[in-house]
């Protein structure tokens, strides 16, 4: 069985390197009194990353650039950083999309450590403040409990959430006040909220309708403009208002 | 105290619950700055410690707290494990959509691996398979589900009925993250049971007490990333699952945090390292980067084609053609390339087609990697086939261990006693010399939870030992020689030689002369190691320092693969000699053992092969 091949797509791995120039936000609590910009120059090919530029500077540069990173392709969120005023992750960025002038900063909204290392232990409280498990007190027995494919899809948006902050920390309510659970913390709530086969959804509701909870949110879009999930997150956020608003899941 | 599951007793919680709550981090209690009148070293005293937090971790750490005081050490935040990365799904004969058994996914599993697995350890993990899935699914993972609400599943790579007759619907997976959901659910239930983990801290050191001749855990010395402080746990057990160590490939489908840690920690510790010269390539990977796109492209009716449209797998696998296990497959696009029927300015690719299947079906099973083909390619793979080319993926050796997860030191099963090992640091070996599809998943929850409950119950049944003071001496040497040396080699350069070695010399296919060629590498990349130099000369966040310590794992760990590969004269799953190009059972159905001794040569030993219910035969699908 053969088929012609006209659409087929040629990969040129022999792409011209352009000069990238990164703009980079340093800091060094153990030197620095202040945040301050360096720049720096790498060449790289219009279809690397933007984390491969960043492994640029570290690897061939400057070794004291600090910042996190593991999977380099969008499923650990271990690279959330500001490109470019955007919340994004460095790689699943490529340089042929983001363009050569790269200004690089942390993500805002959580203390900074080093470089592009901020504190992320607020983050996960939040996250761990909205009962983020499954609580079911039946006893399913040696099999599975069954869930319907409309009930599972139900929730599948909210599934995909890699804890990589993006949302929480472009949110201007989250900027200002640090009491506010952040989005990823109500995606991760909304998660079990519409879970079928969940039985605490009425706690988590009371709990995101506390002060600290869904109220503060404004719906400014920029988490959902932020996720590099493409979660709908003002959606889910405001699914879990209406639950509580009308007692109802 | 952790609570019973099912029995949060969060009604009392309710009024005064918000996040600050549980706001723990000391971080912002400590003043950096007073890092810098030297490193601070901190004592902390747990029952058991469990080393890494992808899946096998934290199904130990599920199945272990509550029951012990345990600490779960990971370099990352858990969710960040490349579990995670995870794609196709998880077999186990739950026979949900259509007849299986549990012996038909044994009998796979050990022809799959060309029959190295040792079958004791297989027939567990196919058994236990069936309640692995069942207890993921009560903790609440989001699998995909069939019409009548069950779990759906899927063909893959390698699983078939009836001992081969055709691909056998097996895989239970979540469209494309199953391993995603996997790791949220388990860090989820961790949540749940609050267990105490120390994230970004990183083992560098672990500590035996020598009495009689017999060695016995007493510690693990760690770096906190954040401060750069030391911190040495005294435990009765330790439980590594630090995954593989797929960072020595240039291609490569692993995170860049995998530089095999826990193997290398052990490899230097005169704890042997079994079957390292297996290891598995991914067929497909996405040209360039190495990126995984799963099987279950396949599993779903997606076909490779080479330059001119052809489907090669046709006359490779005559059965089950593009279903064929990864070991074959990505022979047969090793041989396609180098016939000259690749694709690409460099003839260098082929292609994986979808261009076939239902935009639909697209959409709900393989949302995630045709995301990947656009993002890195910029594909639309409902339109175009997605070139890709194999890439190094996963190790099917490691450190040995028996089927209740203890580390063995030698080829006679001896155990060293509150060691253990779970995931794809370890090797049981149910892997053999070629892993299936979807059965690294099930690895990890299956002997994750043996590991852990067998730790349990050793450490509540035994006393702890006196560490002795200074036992991190070892580790802050380590430290100030790699911080004040001021050699003229750079980390990232050594390491990119190793990995383009590695690629081109050790991969897919291999030869005496190509293995020499990278031993010759891998040995000037040693001296030239132990002449480097760091910028980062500071306490936090030093990723540089970090790295230089990842590497001379990595280092270890190729010298010992080749060394085994180079032995090793015969072709059998992953490892294939084209100077010997057959299976050689008489003389090499055995587990290598690699050692490193203490002058630091490499020396080999070998392990018989558990045999069981299915003979050797041909390898045909």
């Amino acid at each position: 069985m053969t088929m012609t091949m006209d659409k087929s797509p040629q990969i040129d791995s022999h792409e011209k390197e352009v000069k990238v120039t990164l703009r980079i936000k340093r800091y060094n609590p153990e030197v620095d009194t202040r945040p301050r910009f360096q720049e720096y120059e790498v060449m790289l090919k219009p279809g690397d990353r933007v984390l491969d530029a960043l492994h640029a500077v570290k690897w061939k540069i400057d070794g004291t650039l600090s910042f996190r990173r593991s999977c380099a392709h969008g499923v650990c969120g271990s690279d959330a950083m500001v490109i470019n005023g955007e919340n994004k992750l460095a790689c699943v960025n490529l340089i042929r999309n983001v363009g050569t002038d790269l200004t690089i900063e942390p993500i805002r909204g959580l203390p900074v450590i080093k470089d592009l290392v901020v504190d992320m232990e607020p983050f996960f409280a939040q996250y761990r403040s909205v009962l983020p498990y499954l609580i079911a007190n039946d006893d399913p027995g040696y099999k599975e409990r069954l869930q319907s494919q409309d009930d599972r899809e139900r929730y599948d948006d909210t599934t995909k959430c890699i804890l990589c902050a993006c949302c929480t920390t472009s949110c201007p309510v989250y900027w200002a006040n640090d009491e506010y659970v952040g989005p990823a913390a109500i995606v991760n709530a909304h998660r079990f909220i519409f879970d079928s086969r969940d039985q605490a959804a009425s706690e988590r509701l009371d709990i995101l309708n506390q002060k600290s909870g869904v109220w503060r949110c404004r719906t400014s879009f920029n988490c959902t403009e932020a996720c590099p999930r493409g979660i709908s997150v003002t959606k889910a956020i405001e699914e879990v208002k209406r639950a509580i608003l009308y007692d109802r899941v | 105290m952790p609570a019973k599951f099912g029995d949060f007793g969060h009604k009392e919680l309710l009024c005064q619950r918000n996040w600050q709550k549980f706001f723990i981090s000391d971080f912002q209690k400590r003043d950096i700055r007073a890092k810098l009148y030297g490193v601070k070293v901190h004592y902390h005293s747990y029952d058991a410690v469990i080393v890494g937090a992808g899946g096998a971790g934290l199904r130990a750490a599920i199945e272990v707290a509550g029951k012990v005081k345990t600490a779960v050490i990971t370099k990352l935040y858990p969710t960040r494990s490349h579990t995670g990365a995870a794609q196709g799904g998880m077999c186990a004969a739950l026979a949900n959509v259509e007849e299986d058994y549990w012996e038909w996914h044994a009998f796979d599993t050990v022809k799959g691996s060309d029959y190295l697995g040792d079958q004791d350890a297989i027939d567990i993990m196919c058994r236990e398979a069936i309640d692995a899935v069942i207890d993921l699914e009560h903790f609440g993972m989001a699998f995909s589900r069939t019409p009548e609400g069950r779990i759906d599943q899927r063909r893959f790579g390698g699983h078939t009925r009836n001992h081969g007759e055709a691909p056998v619907r097996r895989s239970c997976y979540a469209a494309d993250r199953t391993g995603h959901m996997i790791l949220q659910t388990l860090y989820q239930q961790c949540v749940a049971r609050e267990v105490n983990f120390f994230n970004e801290f990183q083992v560098f050191d672990i500590i035996f007490d020598e009495k009689d001749g017999e060695r016995r855990v007493a510690g693990v010395v760690a770096y906190e990333l954040a401060t750069g402080d030391i911190h040495v746990f005294a435990t009765k057990g330790v439980l590594f699952a630090t995954g593989g160590f797929g960072k020595m490939f240039r291609i490569s489908s692993n995170a860049h945090t995998l530089t095999g840690d826990g193997p290398g920690l052990l490899f230097r510790k005169n704890i042997p390292m079994e079957d390292l010269e297996f290891y598995q390539f991914h067929p497909t990977g996405i040209y360039g980067f190495g990126i995984l796109l799963s099987e279950a492209a396949r599993g779903e009716g997606g076909i490779l084609r080479n330059v001119h449209g052809e489907r090669f797998m046709e006359r490779v696998a005559p059965t089950v053609k593009d279903l064929a296990p990864r070991d074959m497959v990505a022979r047969a696009i090793h041989a396609e390339i180098r016939e000259g029927r690749g694709a690409g300015p460099d003839k260098d690719y082929v292609y994986l087609d979808l261009t076939h299947l239902p935009p639909e079906q697209i959409d709900a099973k393989l949302p995630d990697i045709t995301d990947f083909a656009r993002t890195y390619l910029g594909i639309e793979p409902k339109q175009q086939p997605i070139p890709i080319q194999p890439t190094a993926h996963y190790a099917m050796g490691g450190i040995p261990t028996n089927v209740e997860g203890e580390v063995i030191a030698d080829g006679n099963g001896t155990v060293i006693k509150g060691l253990y090992a779970a995931g794809e640091c370890a090797c049981v070996s149910v892997h053999g010399a070629n892993r299936l599809g979807t059965n690294s998943l099930l690895d990890i929850v299956v002997f994750g939870k043996r590991g852990g409950r067998s730790m349990a119950n050793y450490v509540s049944q035994t006393d702890h030992i006196d560490l002795a003071r200074g036992v991190e001496q070892d580790v802050l040497d380590r430290i100030s020689a790699i911080k004040s040396a001021t050699g003229s080699k750079k980390v990232s350069d050594i390491r990119t030689e190793l990995q383009l070695t590695m690629t081109d010399n050790a991969s897919v296919v291999r030869t005496a002369e190509s293995l020499d060629a990278a031993l010759t590498t891998i040995n000037r990349l040693k001296s030239e190691y132990s002449n480097i130099a760091i910028d980062d000369k500071g306490e936090v966040f030093n990723y540089d320092l970090v790295e230089a310590m990842e590497l001379g794992h990595l280092l270890d760990l190729a010298e010992a693969f080749v060394i085994g590969a180079q032995a090793r004269k015969e072709s059998r799953g992953a490892h294939w000699r084209d100077d010997y190009p057959t299976r050689d059972d008489s003389n090499w159905m055995k587990h290598t053992l690699a050692y490193k001794d203490a002058d630091g040569t490499v020396r080999l030993e070998y392990k018989e092969v558990v045999s069981g219910r299915y003979e050797p035969m041909e390898r045909k699908y």
